[in-house]
Formats: C-alpha cells, sequence, structure tokens
C-alpha cells in the first residue's frame, strides 16, 4: 500500500517535472525564434479548424439542453428578459470555454500521444536526435503554439454556436428573437467573454504538453500507445477540471 | 581530453547498467579515423547500447565517451547537436519518418540543417538514393517498402550532411545476399572515397569479412577480443573461433 502510493507520488512528480521541461525549453526555442512555422499551421488545422464540427456540435446541442431548463423555469416565473442574458453569461465564461478544453483534449491530445507514441516506439525520435533535430523543436513546440492560439478561436466558435443552440428553442417557449438577443446584449460584457477565453489559453498549453509528454514517454508497442493515448485524455481532462475552477475563481471575483 | 592523433571514438571503461542488469561492464573501444571497426556479439551484448552511447543517446552509468576528443555526456545539448552532425546512424529497423514519403526522409536532414531546396535538393537525394540503389522509389511511403529497402533508404538519409562517421546497427540483418553485397559496398565505398569513419555492428560474418578492417568481440559486457581480422583468425582466441565458425560449444555458449 505504502509502496503503491509512494509509486504514484513518485510518477507524479515525473509527469509535472517532465511537463516543465518541455515547456521551459519550447519557450527556450520559441525565444530563439527557432520556430517551424509550417509545422505550427500543419498543427493549427489539426486542432483547430478540424475540431470546429465536434466543438460547435457540442455546445449547440449543451445550449439546447440549457435554454430547455432555465428558459421552462424563467417563463414560470416571468422572468424572460433574463433569459439571453443567463444563457450568454453561463456559456461564455464555463460551458464554452470548459466543453471546448475536454472536446479537443479527448480529439487532440489523444492524437498527439499516439502519434508521437508511436514515433517513439519505433525509433523515430531516436532518429530525429541521431539527425541533431530536437524532438522538443520539431514535435512540441509546434503543438504548443497551435493550441494555444487556436483554442481560444474555437471557444469564440463554441461560444456562439451555444447561445445560437439556446435561441432556436426560446420561441418554442414564447420567448421571441429579439427579447433574447436584447436580454444577451443587455447582460453579457466583454469581461465575461474575455475570462472564457483567457482560461482556455491554458487549456490549450495543458492539452499540448499533456499530449506530448505522454507521448514521448510511450514504452511497450502498440499497447504502449493505447495507454499513452488514454493517459493523455485522462489526465489533460482532469487538470482542466481542476484549473477551470482555479481559473473561474481568480479570473471572476465577486 | 584529446584524443591520440586518429582516434575518432573511443569509450573508456563504460559501464552500462538497465535495471539493475549490467549490460556493459567496463568497455574499452578505440576506433582509428578512416577504419571500418566492426563489433560482433551475440543478441542481447550491448551492440545497439554501444552505437547509442556513441551518439549520446544513451548515457552510460560510469565511464566515458569520446567522439573527436569530446566526452559525449559532458557536452550541452547544442555541442551534442553539433557534434551529431558529423555522425550517421543507420537503425536495425530504419527508423524511417513513417508519415513521409521515401524522397521527404532523405530530404529531412538537409531542409532542416541546410535550409536546402528545389531542384539543388531533389538533385542531391536522387545522388543519395542512386548511392544505396534506391532511385525510382522516391514517391513512396516506407511500409510500402520491404525491410531491406527500407533500411537502404535509411542509410541515404543518414549520409545526407555528408558524416565523418558512420554507425551502422545491423546493415544487412534481413537482407537478401545480393542487397547486402550492395550495402557492404557502400560502406567500403564512403572509406575509400571519403575517408568515413564507420563502426559496424552485427553478426552477420560474411558482411563483416568483407567490410572491416577491425573487429572487436563484445561478450558478457567487455570487449574480449580485437585486432584484424587475419590476426583474429591466427590467434587462438577461442570465443573468437567460435563466433566466426558458427559453433554451439566454446567460451561464448558457457554461462
Amino acid at each position: 500500500m505504502v509502496r503503491l502510493v509512494g509509486r504514484q507520488i513518485i510518477a507524479a512528480i515525473a509527469f509535472v517535472g517532465d511537463s516543465v521541461i518541455l515547456f521551459t525549453v519550447s519557450i527556450g526555442h520559441l525565444a530563439r525564434g527557432r520556430v517551424g512555422w509550417r509545422r505550427v499551421i500543419q498543427q493549427m488545422a489539426v486542432a483547430g479548424t478540424d475540431s470546429v464540427p465536434v466543438a460547435a456540435f457540442t455546445l449547440f446541442l449543451v445550449g439546447m439542453a440549457w435554454g430547455w431548463h432555465t428558459a421552462g423555469y424563467m417563463v414560470r416565473f416571468g422572468a424572460t428578459s433574463y433569459f439571453g442574458g443567463t444563457t450568454a453569461v453561463a456559456i461564455s465564461r464555463e460551458l464554452g470555454p470548459a466543453l471546448c478544453g475536454v472536446v479537443v483534449a479527448a480529439r487532440v491530445g489523444a492524437a498527439f500521444a499516439a502519434e508521437i507514441g508511436t514515433m517513439k516506439v519505433t525509433e523515430q525520435i531516436d532518429a530525429l536526435e541521431a539527425l541533431a533535430v530536437n524532438p522538443v523543436y520539431y514535435l512540441v513546440l509546434p503543438r504548443l503554439i497551435a493550441c494555444t492560439v487556436m483554442l481560444p478561436v474555437l471557444a469564440v466558435v463554441a461560444d456562439a454556436s451555444g447561445m445560437l443552440g439556446a435561441y432556436s428553442l426560446s420561441t418554442h417557449f414564447g420567448i421571441s428573437g429579439s427579447e433574447y438577443l436584447g436580454s444577451v446584449q443587455h447582460w453579457l460584457d466583454y469581461r465575461d467573454v474575455l475570462g472564457g477565453l483567457a482560461k482556455t489559453v491554458v487549456f490549450g498549453m495543458v492539452i499540448a504538453l499533456v499530449g506530448c509528454r505522454q507521448g514521448l514517454r510511450t514504452t511497450g508497442g502498440a499497447e504502449g500507445v493505447g495507454r499513452a493515448a488514454i493517459s493523455a485524455v485522462v489526465l489533460s481532462i482532469a487538470l482542466i477540471y481542476l484549473l477551470n475552477f482555479a481559473l473561474t475563481a481568480t479570473i471572476f471575483r465577486y | 581530453m584529446s584524443a591520440p592523433s586518429g582516434t575518432v571514438i573511443e569509450l573508456r571503461q563504460v559501464r552500462y547498467l538497465v535495471d539493475g542488469t549490467v549490460v556493459l561492464d567496463g568497455a574499452d573501444l578505440s576506433v582509428a579515423r578512416g577504419e571500418v571497426m566492426g563489433v560482433m556479439g551475440r543478441s542481447g551484448a550491448g551492440k545497439t547500447t554501444l552505437l547509442r552511447l556513441i551518439l549520446g543517446l544513451t548515457q552510460p552509468t560510469s565511464g566515458q565517451v569520446l567522439v573527436e576528443g569530446e566526452d559525449v555526456n559532458a557536452l550541452s545539448t547544442p555541442e551534442l547537436e553539433r557534434l551529431r552532425l558529423g555522425m550517421g546512424m543507420v537503425f536495425q529497423e530504419a527508423a524511417l519518418f513513417d508519415s513521409m514519403t521515401v524522397a521527404d526522409n532523405v530530404a529531412f536532414p538537409l531542409v532542416e540543417h541546410r535550409r536546402a531546396s528545389g531542384r539543388e535538393l531533389a538533385g542531391r537525394v536522387r545522388a543519395l538514393l542512386e548511392m544505396v540503389g534506391m532511385e525510382g522509389h522516391e514517391e513512396k511511403m516506407p511500409a510500402e517498402l520491404s525491410g531491406g529497402m527500407q533500411k537502404r533508404v535509411g542509410i541515404a538519409r543518414a549520409l545526407a550532411l555528408e558524416p565523418a562517421i558512420m554507425l551502422y546497427d545491423e546493415p544487412t540483418a534481413g537482407l537478401d545476399p545480393i542487397s547486402a553485397v550492395q550495402i557492404d559496398e557502400v560502406i567500403v565505398r564512403l572509406k575509400d572515397q571519403l575517408g568515413v569513419t564507420s563502426v559496424v555492428v552485427s553478426h552477420d560474418v560474411q558482411s563483416l569479412r568483407r567490410v572491416c578492417d577491425q573487429l572487436a568481440l563484445l561478450h558478457k559486457g567487455k570487449f574480449i577480443a580485437s585486432g584484424p581480422l587475419s590476426e583474429l583468425e591466427a590467434g587462438g582466441n577461442p570465443a573468437v573461433r567460435q563466433f566466426l565458425s558458427a559453433s554451439q560449444e566454446g567460451p561464448l555458449t558457457e554461462d
């Protein structure tokens, strides 16, 4: 039991240590202007553009489910003028950023870990090093930049899609489109949106670092690649939940 | 820190343990400029580890690995990368980048380090592929090639930056005899024409006979015999005799 707990603690320390090293080495390359921009753009497409459908779909339906409950209650209490506002604030502060992070962690984090993990077990990472190409520069930095830049962009699309999902239900509850939009305009502050987007910048970094780290630490063939992908997804989603609350409590003060 | 004149690669009392198992146990080796050093040994004797140590991909538990007089493990990352530019490694399973075509694999070091592009790059890639008899396969993906063909592409990629040192991990394993001779000819030609220093790890005795100036036998973590092939054959070392004759009886099969 003690040994098991000890092993977990050592694994956690190794994980944090590796992630910090990957981050600082990446920033070092970035600071010296050593960036493979072509690979950054490729990864932006993978992490950002290709994630648009699933992120938009997720938020649209979550917006609808949200709208179903809140609109139902607000009609009952005669508070329909709050419907658009509460929806927009909830989505831009919490639902949009957090779900966007989870969706990208599942999709892209797994892909990073599997791709880099496969390269690791087939000695392609060793081949990079033997050819004097730094794997952090070549593999990690482009993914880190792509995720950090694209997650906020994706969150804007997801926010809009979520609000649209709730909007699509408003007439069903007898709330007019103009009342909904008027409420959004009245209650939604730009700080709600920016605060939410700031969180996604952090989520983007976490997804890229965890995916790459789990990939680079892969051992044990095809099974190991599977394990790396699973652990990348589980770890990054857990970290996103934790950081989401910590950042929410820091950014949005009452 | 200065190496004896003409020594390009030197191992001094290198020990390497992995999970408590001794792989190398005080190994000493010295490779002179322009020579082809063959390293023989049974599977699992630590031959691949030896090449990884020379490249600095693996760190020894103790002892020193010197390349061009520099202690590989005392170098900073940029210094090590500079040293690696002068070394080409041919991996046992080729380790080609599986998401790139054959041409892109061979072009990779030139694009990354020489910023080469366009017609000049294409010409260089073609010349490298011709050298290993792989011209005409430029647009194929590694998965479409046989193991032997992959290995030849791996050699072309390793040669792209014209390294002064080449490290080969089982270059002829899994190849048909004609391809094997072709690879051996490349190794010898690089030595004769460009003075490339090579370390060839192999248990293909035929191939080692064709390419090596010096041979060293790795057994139980140490180099138990080394010298020119003729000398080793003439000498009475029973382990060498057993390896060269692939005999079942002798010191190599005793525990």
